[in-house]
């Protein structure tokens, strides 16, 4: 095997290997080749050292730099936490409008808000808070329960018609087809849908008007504004949570769907509540 | 080119019968009898190189005979040279060198919101200063711009003048030359350092290796310290350097810049450009018949003789060259130009000026090395062959009177003017052209508009429809603004800023400050009963009233189908 001898052809001795017959020339491998390979060698072992390397029976070792993935992760998130610290404790002592009105606090709790918008709310409300039928849009400026900053703060602290939370917003109005007549229903259907601009039946408004009158303006008022201590949705304006037209508002005087979210204070804590409010109060309909 | 070329002529070395190689080639001429003077000519031609030093010296990085990759390399000990090209390689260094040296220190007045650094890459503000041209990272196309006037530049000067850029600008050149400098002053020119590096390690020899790294570490550390200064205010970066209190990055810079130079400059030198540099394969493919390149004119130098008295006394012809081997010396490439045109020469021209001493001292006229295009050496050797049909004879070459003849081809500048030559000037300044332009008629103010997706719009209680906008004004001048942003179009559209307390309306002013972007959250609202259509497009337009700068973006305002 071991059978060292001069190739002929090129003067160079072989490695002594031979396989068939076809033996390997002994080129000793460039300098450059050689140092970088030794450098290499001693560079991991200086290496296996320095950081966690050898594994142990239940471990590793740890080096003598007591260097950790997980410790350098920890850091970070203690230093991302230590930068955001001041903006906190700022959202922490201030109201809302307070935090609305100052451009780097209110820029902080719109980033932070948004995050936790994408996280708890999208659900209902839709990842650009356009809502859908049932789940109001977030971003126009009808507001049942009130859209300033801090009416915004109470909605998401209790919820709405949220049975465990005692301060919930609460309002609920009743199912007029036990109350009134079908024909009185499709009359001030008609009267609401005409109040903005939608005429279907024009001969019903006037009888409608008077059912109005007579079972509606307790809640949304002589001029069918509506009334935002009570939850109660202007019926005038453009926008319409279960649909517009008479067959829609029919079935809502029959049969009202009332909507519910929960209370998020208890969940989210307050500082969270209030990024959030500020949030949604930016997104262009707040009052 | 008919008949001969230097590098494949097989018609002559077949029927010569001798060896590839010129020089090795045109030496058989003697043994031919080729080539036999007229005894009035041999008196003309008797050399007297009795003045002429003649040098051990032989070509240790030619490919013929340089060591297998695992064997150490052979040292080369340039020698000392003077003359023209050595005073413009002088020049040359002085004026790189103090250009990298130098420019950080400029001060450039901009006013009081930017730096007043004449040359400065701010990569943390991301801005880019170059005497009075400031560009943002999106205007990064004009240093593309000039990467490819670079790159046309090369081709310019590569298929004219040769590889002059590897010869006298290369940094690695640069560097060497400099490094060649401190070494000659410390330990003497090409014989004493030869006879030093042979030498035992004497207490001198520890004190002069010592002193001499010593100091190329600090051109590397002064090297590398350069660098990092364009990328910082110098003035404070230097003292934060010197205190320890600059950052990590510019150490790391500086110690990484500091190895490489001293590596590179002192310690690899010809291997770097031999092994590690592309540049010298492409520039080769640059090079055709009219390119200036450094070249041994065997027509007038061969047959070359160590003893041309004894030659021409036995009636032999004899060139020029008297092997005295002053161009291998010299060369800090270790080769032998007389080899032919060669990867390893970067044409740096020192053994022209090495070559026209020996010349000058023998009475002959300069330029038997000489910079010469390709076809003006082919026609010389078809000359001085007869054609092709004989080796070297340099009486077909000279005059009865020891003069060149009328037919020895020279160089003249109108040669290297050729169609490839005016093409790529005519391509180089184009761009350059069209890169002034664009930098004179370039916008320093913008305006962009990144339309809300979702929602695409918003009814509100009243019916009418409203659209977001991320409205982002570029600033782009070192001075606060104050902008007026308009909107055109979109009847009866009127805009409102978030967190900013202007009165909705179809224009508003906002100061912007020096040098930044302003970002805005635009809201564009539109009654019920002026929309038209579900897609309709109208202008934001941003003035600046005191330079009368604008810029204009055409944006998009979508309503439902149906409009309620």
């Amino acid at each position: 095997m071991s059978d060292e001898h001069l190739d002929e052809i090129s003067g160079i001795s072989t490695t002594g290997h031979e396989w068939d017959g076809i033996r390997e020339l002994n080129n000793p491998l460039p300098r450059w080749w050689v140092i970088t390979f030794y450098i290499t060698i001693v560079w991991a072992i200086g290496y296996t050292i320095a950081y966690p390397a050898w594994p142990l029976l239940h471990s590793a070792t740890k080096g003598v730099l007591g260097y950790s993935s997980r410790n350098e992760v920890r850091n970070e998130l203690t230093a991302a936490e230590a930068a955001k610290g001041k903006y906190i404790s700022a959202v922490e002592s201030k109201s809302v409008s307070e935090i609305a009105a100052d451009d780097g606090l209110r820029e902080f709790a719109i980033a932070a808000g948004g995050a936790a918008f994408k996280v708890n709310c999208v659900q209902c409300h839709g990842s650009g808070a356009q809502g859908s039928k049932g789940f109001p849009n977030l971003n126009d400026d009808d507001w049942l329960w009130g859209g300033k900053a801090e009416q915004i703060q109470q909605t998401i602290t209790h919820g709405i018609r949220f049975a465990s939370d005692p301060d919930t917003r609460l309002s609920e109005m009743p199912a007029f087809g036990d109350i009134i007549t079908a024909d009185q229903i499709a009359q001030v259907s008609a009267y609401v849908a005409s109040l903005s601009g939608k005429v279907q039946n024009a001969g019903l408004i006037e009888p409608g008007a008077k059912v109005f009158a007579e079972n509606c303006v307790a809640c949304h008022g002589a001029n069918a504004k509506g009334n935002k201590e009570l939850g109660a949705p202007d019926l005038t304006d453009a926008i319409w949570l279960y649909g517009s037209g008479e067959a829609a508002i029919a079935a809502q005087v029959r049969a009202p769907k009332q909507g519910v979210m929960p209370a998020w204070g208890a969940r989210l804590g307050e500082t969270k509540v209030k990024e959030l409010a500020v949030y949604i109060h930016s997104l262009g309909g707040g009052e | 080119m008919p008949g001969l070329d230097l590098y494949s002529a097989p018609a002559i070395d077949l029927h010569q019968r001798a060896s590839p190689r010129p020089a090795a080639r045109l030496a058989h001429a003697d043994s031919l009898g080729m080539g036999r003077l007229s005894p009035a000519r041999v008196e003309m031609h008797v050399l007297d190189n009795t003045q002429v030093e003649r040098l051990e010296a032989e070509a240790v990085n030619s490919a013929k005979v340089r060591q297998p990759m695992y064997a150490a390399r052979k040292k080369i000990f340039p020698k000392r040279t003077t003359g023209s090209f050595r005073r413009f390689k002088w020049l040359v260094m002085a004026i790189t060198l103090g250009i990298y040296y130098l420019i950080p220190w400029l001060r450039w007045d901009r006013g009081p919101f930017a730096p007043d650094q004449a040359v400065l890459l701010d990569l943390v503000n991301r801005r880019f200063y170059f005497f009075f041209i400031e560009i943002w990272p999106q205007e990064f196309y004009y240093v593309a711009g000039l990467l490819i006037m670079a790159g046309v530049g090369l081709f310019l000067i590569t298929s004219t003048v040769g590889r002059a850029w590897c010869g006298y600008t290369c940094p690695q050149t640069v560097w060497v030359d400099l490094f060649l400098v401190v070494e000659r002053a410390i330990e003497g020119d090409r014989n004493a350092r030869m006879k030093l590096d042979a030498g035992p390690w004497t207490a001198r020899k520890l004190a002069l290796r010592v002193s001499k790294h010593a100091i190329w570490l600090v051109i590397g550390a002064a090297t590398g310290g350069a660098w990092v200064f364009y990328f910082a205010d110098a003035p404070t970066l230097i003292g934060e350097l010197f205190t320890g209190t600059a950052a990590p990055v510019a150490y790391i810079t500086v110690a990484v810049l500091t190895a490489t130079t001293y590596t590179f400059g002192g310690l690899m030198r010809e291997q770097v450009c031999t092994y590690m540099c592309p540049w010298p394969r492409i520039q080769a493919a640059m090079l055709d018949e009219s390119s200036l390149t450094v070249t041994y004119n065997d027509w007038r130098g061969e047959p070359r003789s160590r003893h041309a008295k004894k030659v021409q006394a036995a009636g032999q012809s004899v060139g020029d060259c008297v092997d005295c081997n002053a161009c291998v010396a010299v060369c800090p490439m270790g080769i032998d130009i007389r080899d032919g045109q060669q990867l390893e020469c970067i044409t740096c021209a020192l053994c022209i000026d090495a070559c026209d001493g020996v010349m000058d001292k023998l009475g002959r006229e300069r330029g038997l090395i000489s910079y010469a295009t390709l076809s003006d050496y082919n026609a010389n050797m078809m000359l001085a062959t007869a054609g092709g049909s004989s080796s070297v004879n340099p009486s077909l070459v000279r005059t009865a009177d020891g003069l060149f003849s009328d037919k020895v081809a020279h160089f003249h500048i109108r040669k290297i003017f050729r169609p490839r030559t005016y093409v790529y000037m005519g391509m180089w300044s184009l761009i350059g052209l069209g890169l002034l332009y664009s930098l004179l008629t370039r916008d320093r103010l913008e305006v962009n508009v990144l339309h809300d997706r979702n929602p695409q719009f918003v009814t509100l209680s009243d019916g009418s429809i409203r659209n977001g906008y991320t409205v982002k004004l570029l600033n782009m001048i070192p001075e606060p603004r104050t902008i007026v942003v308009t909107m055109q179009g979109l009847q009866g559209g009127e805009m409102s800023v978030v967190g900013d307390d202007v009165k909705a309306g179809r224009s508003f002013a906002i100061p912007v400050e020096p040098d930044r972007l302003k970002m805005l959250k635009v809201f564009v609202r539109q009654p019920a009963d002026q929309i038209h259509g579900a897609a309709q497009t109208f202008t934001f337009r941003v003035e600046d009233k005191s330079s009368f700068e604008a810029d204009e973006y055409t944006a998009t305002f979508n309503a439902p189908e149906t409009a309620r």
